[in-house]
């Protein structure tokens, strides 16, 4: 079936609709990571955008049960160049196109991904509908201006778990509560891996109800939309530190670690998504190649995070400069940008775990 | 850390000749790095042998040595250059192991040059089998269950254990050379006594088989404050079993899901800091046991490599350079991405395209050879392709091969498949075997309806390159079921990569007149970048490749432009020379203001190197692809004649299409090419021809022999590298050659000749500007004309050529290069026969000896010619005189026996070598003496030489025998060939032949007891004998010499070492001494 992508600013992509005929609206944001499609359709901080690949080849090894990032597509529609409806691998148990129609996520396929990829990187991302037909129709426009801006937009709370749950065997010995904004699995699987029992609660939960759970470590984590825009957070995560308790925020925790101390969020032109970015460590001048997913950043440099004295920038991004990590001046606190846990991408930053672990470890060991 | 101060001066190591498993990549590398290092400040100083390359061209380096890549001469270049620092990471196996011998003898430690890019101790765990094997169980990585062997005794025992088939593997061996995969116990007993045999280090890892599992490459760096990144994935479509330069590779890996991908990128990390490469690149090969997963690592190799140069190409990322940055100090992070300009190489390239590669084989060479594809390498070039899809990519790749197919086509004949017949029964058998002709048989099984997961169970191909297969097979049914295809059909026929031939094919219709209408519905393809972001940063450097997705980003510069056509994949009698043609025609032109724009598909060469031209467009060399690119670019001309026969062929429907040719005017290269309209010309101009005549049937044939006289030279018209071309001495073998070699008709007509036996034959590369030409050089051939000129040793200037016969030869040529119009580079061909020169063929274009003839006489003649086809004068240029050099220069050919073990060794009218060196020195003996020891055929100084001649060379042999035994030789001979020596009063040792009794001439050699063999080809029924004995030298590593005249250079350069050291010098020294300098 014919169908097409219409942007904000009125560009248009012709190509193959797959799956539900939509319209579907979001923001369109393209990711560079070759592999882990999977993963990247799975990852809750792609809540509410429409993501291109610009990895021409996608769905080659199906779909598995063990890689996916939470319980089911959070993106809105994809945009690739090619769909392949067979695949080959010993862990697959079924093909991506079919995966993603039985999740309702439509797939327009056969379009000219690098053009669109130039033009996002050109005008920056913006917002766009998926819509069936050759020519653009009537219900799409009115869906696409419908659609809200990212920009002051609280998704994290939508994709936030409603209840508490537990990850990680009970005796295991170091406690850790995540606060949900979206989280990955794979955090909780390297949570796991290293000996703690993880309590994932609701993004909103109040502070006094975290450290009734007697944590040894917070963590906040990843998730979409605007850090900005959850203003809960900010209180809670102060009073958690004036209590001295460590804590570890990526992506989007660190985001909100950055607002709480002073800081400010501000939105990249068309944002870090992929597999391969550089980071370089302030410290060392270590490089290490991380996976990253975000459309904000928090507002620094080298030398300081704005507004934020009590922050000191700890990482930073080779390609433009941006702030890619901070740790607190005085506190057991730090956060990074990028995404330690990978899924998708190298692990090279998965060493920040055990170095937070430490941190807690010798905190409960103190007490 | 910034680059080290402490090094001043650096030898970079070059990786000698082309052979099989180490070409043209390793000119591109080491080109690169010497750059890179200039770039920086440092003096470079470079050995290499082979003339054909640009990195040996004088001002890519401050000192260049163009001798043999030996530890002895290399030894003395350090001894006389004094470097701080050894580069031997850009010259393949070659210089690997000459810098090893070198540390090893405790030179570099003494003359106080360090190893830079990799130390010892990694080359040496990477290479050593057993340490090897060790290092991966340190960091929990699995090696194939082997075991190594140091003898066959040892190797009987681990038969046992891995049962067949079982994987051979030498160490410290190029390309896998002497290694193979034994099915049985006699074939394991074979190539493990090979293998020994061949491993300097006599030893063998003998490997359970892993037949069938998924093969991936990753290429990795790592610079000294040990930041890692992985610069490309690669999956080879072949899977384990066949070597990776022999498989059919797909960047990025396509099968791998992330997690698993990260696995691999772990291992690789954790390898390369294991190994130690400290500042460098490596390259390492895994297995995946497609059943759960299970990862194996094969091998890694500290050093460039074919893999470095493709995942360069594929990626944009140059591995060699940055390698050369970072051996000198500098950080990933400190150097910028060479393609965006902006942001730093200290990361990984992503692509939003597929890359395909295909190999390039020789088998038509070599027909007794076995064309199964094992563990070790056989193809001699490759294609490589950019696709938006697999598809796509695929389909490019096989058409750029330039084998005729328009790409995934298969043969009209079962045997155009190497199939005997065409059954299914055949079929199914065959499949399981990979041959360079299984992906062809792959496509008739699927369109037998055998089932994918059949021929996946045969093939082992991964279910999922078969499905994308099968794809293509559906939409050529569809398409050619179509009532009338429109623009959107054809569309996407086009994104999946079919080409106009294809198309025309699939409806019987004419390839003009598919493309006709497919522009007249304006179906045309756009171009985009390879940027190593996938649009995520801005771009600068226009490196394209065509597709038929919306968007073009080729960027219109408004500035007088040039393309220049490639010689596509590297194949015997088309390889380095040409690329180094068209790169210095490049270069010219970009220095002269013009846009220089080349079109290639050959990923191992400099022209494809991005940095190299204005704008590189990275496509196949068919009609179709050209007229793209000139329609998209409207260039002022296209030059043609500087990529050898594959830009040649295009030149009629270029003109055609209205595409204005620079240079000598395509009707002028017709003339050359046509038998008739160039002998009017030679009888014009009072220029003797051999007798000779054009045949448009076998009987036609017949009847010019019997007029002309026996014997004759046969061979198709328009041939390059004297493809089927023979000498025949009767009409018997007349009928057998028709019967066996070639298709004659009307279109397709056969040249005979008569050969002139025992006449001298001489090259000569000219250029002319249309009225003056100017000599570059002529070269007279040690083995006499028959020989074919690619295969024969020759020498510039000319050792024993009369006054006369040399101004004949000077005259003929300006009055050839006059009466064809010749803009541009031209080479002629002569025989010298009892005073009289014959012209054999005169062609129009660049020859392969053109960068052997600039670096004799210091001047670039592609240059020169490339200036002149823009319009210049030679006059202008101050070229006005021909240079003949005050020292020897020799170029000598190098064969791929080894490689072809079942294949006869002897030289013919029909071009075999892939590579050829360079000697010089102040005497012909001298220089050639340094060419045999540069090809691998070092001279002996003493000992026993056994000679087994032809009747016809008994006497011509005589003093060239008594010479070995002036100079100390013990000479021994074969029973005839002894009677003839010793009725000139020489004293002989008899030997028996094979089937005389023992010992036999094959055990005395194979005993080691021979030092020098010369045997000329009997021909016939003695046949056998002999080639035994020419397949053991091969083995043995005996050097030998199959003619007379090569027997004879052979002792005088021998002598000549008697009165005088061997010594080194570089080319800019050589060239100080020119007249005028």
């Amino acid at each position: 079936m014919p169908g097409f992508l219409l942007l904000e600013d009125g560009t248009l992509f012709q190509g193959l609709l797959v799956g539900p005929s939509g319209p579907a609206v979001a923001e369109v944001v393209f990711t560079t990571n070759m592999t882990g499609y999977q993963e990247v359709f799975t990852d809750p901080s792609f809540k509410g955008q429409i993501v291109v690949m610009t990895a021409t080849m996608i769905g080659n090894y199906g779909i598995n049960e063990a890689d996916p990032e939470s319980v089911g597509p959070q993106v809105a529609g994809i945009v690739v160049r090619e769909l392949s409806s067979t695949y080959s691998n010993w862990r697959a148990t079924g093909d991506l196109p079919s995966y993603l129609a039985r999740h309702g996520i439509p797939a327009l396929t056969e379009v000219d991904t690098r053009a669109l990829t130039r033009h996002l990187r050109t005008v920056g991302v913006m917002r766009g509908v998926i819509g069936a037909g050759e020519e653009v129709t009537d219900a799409a426009r009115a869906a696409l201006e419908a659609c809200p801006s990212m920009e002051g937009l609280d998704l994290a709370t939508v994709v936030s778990t409603r209840e508490p749950y537990t990850w990680g065997s009970a005796d295991a010995a170091t406690h850790i509560v995540a606060l949900d904004f979206g989280i990955k699995r794979n955090i909780l699987r390297l949570f796991e891996a290293h000996g703690c029992r993880i309590t994932v609660m609701p993004s909103d939960t109040p502070a006094d109800r975290i450290l009734a759970l007697e944590p040894d470590g917070v963590f906040l984590s990843n998730g979409p939309g605007d850090p900005a825009a959850i203003p809960y957070a900010p209180p809670t995560i102060k009073a958690l530190a004036a209590q001295g308790v460590p804590i570890f925020g990526i992506c989007l925790g660190h985001q909100l670690l950055g607002l709480t101390f002073g800081g400010e969020t501000f939105k990249l032109p068309f944002g870090h998504r992929g597999g391969n970015q550089p980071v370089r460590e302030l410290a060392t001048g270590k490089i290490l190649i991380t996976s990253q997913n975000h459309g904000f950043a928090v507002k620094g440099n080298e030398q300081e995070i704005t507004g934020a004295p009590d922050l000191q920038p700890t990482y930073i991004n080779c390609n433009d400069g941006s702030v890619e990590g901070l740790r607190h001046r005085s506190l057991p606190i730090f956060a990074v940008q990028y995404h330690p846990e990978a899924a998708p991408g190298p692990h090279d930053a998965r060493p920040h775990f055990p170095e937070f672990l430490a941190a807690v470890r010798a905190r409960a060991g103190r007490r | 850390m910034p680059k080290r101060t402490d090094l001043k001066k650096i030898l970079v190591i070059g990786s000698g000749p082309i052979v099989i498993g180490q070409a043209a990549e390793f000119d591109y590398s080491g080109t690169q790095a010497t750059k890179a290092l200039r770039e920086e400040g440092y003096e470079v100083v470079l050995v290499n042998s082979n003339p054909a390359t640009i990195m040996t061209d004088p001002e890519f380096a401050d000192r260049t040595y163009i001798e043999p890549v030996t530890p002895d001469i290399v030894e003395k270049i350090i001894a006389r250059e004094r470097p701080d620092a050894v580069l031997p990471t850009m010259g393949g196996q070659t210089a690997l192991n000459v810098a090893m011998a070198l540390h090893e003898r405790g030179v570099l430690e003494r003359l106080g040059a360090q190893l830079i890019g990799a130390n010892a101790r990694a080359i040496k765990v990477a290479e050593d089998r057993k340490l090897f094997g060790e290092a991966m169980e340190r960091i929990g990585l699995k090696c194939p269950q082997g075991r190594i062997a140091t003898s066959w005794s040892e190797a009987q025992a681990i038969a046992d254990f891995t049962g067949y088939p079982a994987i051979i593997r030498p160490a410290f061996t190029l390309g896998g050379s002497g290694g193979g995969i034994a099915y049985t116990a006699d074939e394991y007993e074979r190539i493990v006594t090979r293998g020994l045999a061949e491993s300097p280090i006599s030893q063998v890892l003998i490997e359970r088989s892993l037949l069938g599992w998924k093969e991936y490459e990753l290429e990795v760096m790592r610079d000294s404050a040990d930041n890692v990144v992985i610069v490309c994935s690669i999956e080879n479509l072949d899977p384990m079993g066949v070597h990776t330069g022999d498989s059919i590779t797909v960047a990025p890996a396509m099968t791998l899901t992330d997690r698993e991908y990260q696995v691999m990128r772990d291992a690789a990390v954790a390898i390369i800091r294991e190994i130690g490469v400290e500042a460098g690149g490596c390259n390492i090969q895994f297995a995946v046991n497609p059943a759960d997963g299970e990862l194996i690592v094969i091998e890694m190799n500290p050093r460039v490599s074919r893999s470095s140069a493709l995942a360069s190409k594929a990626t944009g990322f140059p591995i060699a350079k940055f390698g050369a940055k970072l051996a000198v100090g500098y950080r990933l992070d400190e150097i910028k991405n060479d393609i965006t300009k902006t942001t730093p190489a200290s990361f990984e390239p992503v692509l939003d395209y597929v890359v395909v590669k295909v190999p390039r084989f020789a088998f038509e060479k070599f027909p007794q050879a076995d064309p199964g594809l094992t563990t070790q390498m056989k193809s001699v070039g490759e294609s490589m392709a950019i696709g938006r899809t697999f598809k796509e990519a695929f389909q490019k790749g096989l058409r750029a091969l330039e084998t005729g197919r328009p790409g995934w086509t298969v043969g009209t004949t079962p045997a155009d498949d190497r199939l005997a017949d065409d059954t299914l029964e055949t079929l199914r058998a065959a499949i399981g075997r990979p041959t360079p002709e299984r992906i062809y048989q792959v496509k008739r099984a699927m369109l037998a309806g055998i089932s994918l997961a059949e021929i996946h169970q045969r093939t082992g191909i991964d279910p999922w390159f078969l499905a994308q297969l099968h794809e293509l097979v559906d939409a050529e049914r569809a398409y050619a079921a179509l009532p009338a295809p429109g623009a959107g059909d054809l569309r996407r026929m086009k994104r999946l990569g079919f080409s106009d031939r294809q198309l025309a094919a699939l409806r019987g219709e004419a390839e003009d007149a598919v493309r006709e209408r497919r522009w007249a519905l304006g179906v045309r393809p756009s171009y985009k970048m390879v940027d190593t972001c996938a649009g995520e940063f801005p771009s600068s450097t226009p490196y394209l490749y065509g597709n038929y997705d919306a968007e073009s980003e080729a960027p219109r510069t408004g500035r007088k432009s040039v393309i220049i056509l490639g010689s596509g994949p590297n194949r015997i009698g088309q390889g380095v020379e040409f690329d180094y043609c068209c790169v210095r025609a490049v270069l010219a032109l970009r220095e002269r203001g013009y846009e220089a724009i080349m079109i290639n598909s050959n990923p191992e060469t400099v022209s494809t190197d991005y940095d190299t031209s204005d704008k590189l467009y990275f496509e196949p060399l068919t009609l179709e692809d050209v007229l793209e690119v000139v329609h998209r670019e409207r260039p002022l001309g296209v030059v043609v004649q500087l990529g050898g026969q594959t830009p040649l062929k295009l030149t009629r429907g270029l003109e055609a299409a209205g595409v204005p040719i620079l240079g000598t005017s395509p009707d002028a290269i017709d003339v050359a090419e046509d038998r008739e309209r160039f002998e009017a010309i030679a009888r014009e101009l009072g220029i003797a021809q051999p007798p000779n005549g054009l045949a448009r049937s076998q009987a036609e044939a017949a009847a010019i022999a019997a007029r002309i006289g026996y014997p004759v030279l046969v061979r198709p018209s328009y041939v390059l590298g004297g493809r089927a071309m023979e000498i025949v001495h009767d009409a018997r073998a007349l009928e057998d050659y028709f019967a066996r070699a070639v298709v004659v008709s009307e279109d397709r007509p056969v040249l005979v000749d008569r050969f002139l036996s025992d006449a001298t034959e001489v090259d000569v590369d000219a250029v002319a500007d249309g009225t003056d030409v100017v000599i570059g050089g002529i070269m007279q051939h040690i083995e006499e004309a028959g020989v074919h000129s690619g295969d024969s040793a020759c020498v510039l200037p000319p050792w024993s050529l009369g006054e006369a016969e040399l101004a004949a030869i000077r005259g003929h040529t300006v009055a050839l290069a006059r009466a064809l119009g010749v803009r541009g580079l031209m080479n002629v061909q002569f025989a010298v026969k009892d005073g009289t020169v014959y012209v054999l063929e005169v062609n129009p274009r660049a020859s392969r000896t053109i960068p052997f003839v600039s670096k004799a006489i210091g001047v670039p003649l592609a240059s020169i010619a490339a200036r002149v086809m823009v319009g210049e004068t030679l006059a202008a240029m101050g070229v006005t005189h021909e240079v003949v050099p005050p020292y020897a220069s020799v170029k000598e050919a190098v064969f791929p026996f080894n490689k072809f073990r079942e294949f006869d060794p002897v030289l013919g009218p029909e071009m075999r070598s892939t590579g050829e060196v360079m000697g010089i020195d102040r005497t012909v003996p001298l220089a050639y003496l340094k060419a045999q020891q540069a090809a691998s055929n070092p001279l002996p100084t003493g000992g026993t030489v056994l000679f087994k001649l032809s009747n016809r060379d008994k006497e011509p042999a005589v003093p060239v025998a008594r010479r070995f035994a002036e100079l100390g030789f013990t000479l021994a001979a074969t029973r005839n060939t002894a009677a003839a020596l010793r009725a000139h009063g020489l004293a002989v040792q008899g030997v028996l032949k094979v089937g005389e009794g023992h010992p036999d001439s094959v055990e005395v050699m194979q005993r080691g007891e021979i030092a020098f063999l010369v045997n000329t080809p009997l021909g016939g029924a003695a046949q056998r004998d002999d080639r035994s004995m020419r397949q053991v030298a091969v083995q043995q590593r005996i050097p030998y010499v199959t003619t007379v005249a090569a027997a004879a250079a052979a002792a005088e350069a021998i002598a000549g070492t008697r009165t005088e050291e061997v010594g080194v010098m570089s080319v800019q020294e050589w060239h100080a001494r020119l007249a005028g300098r």
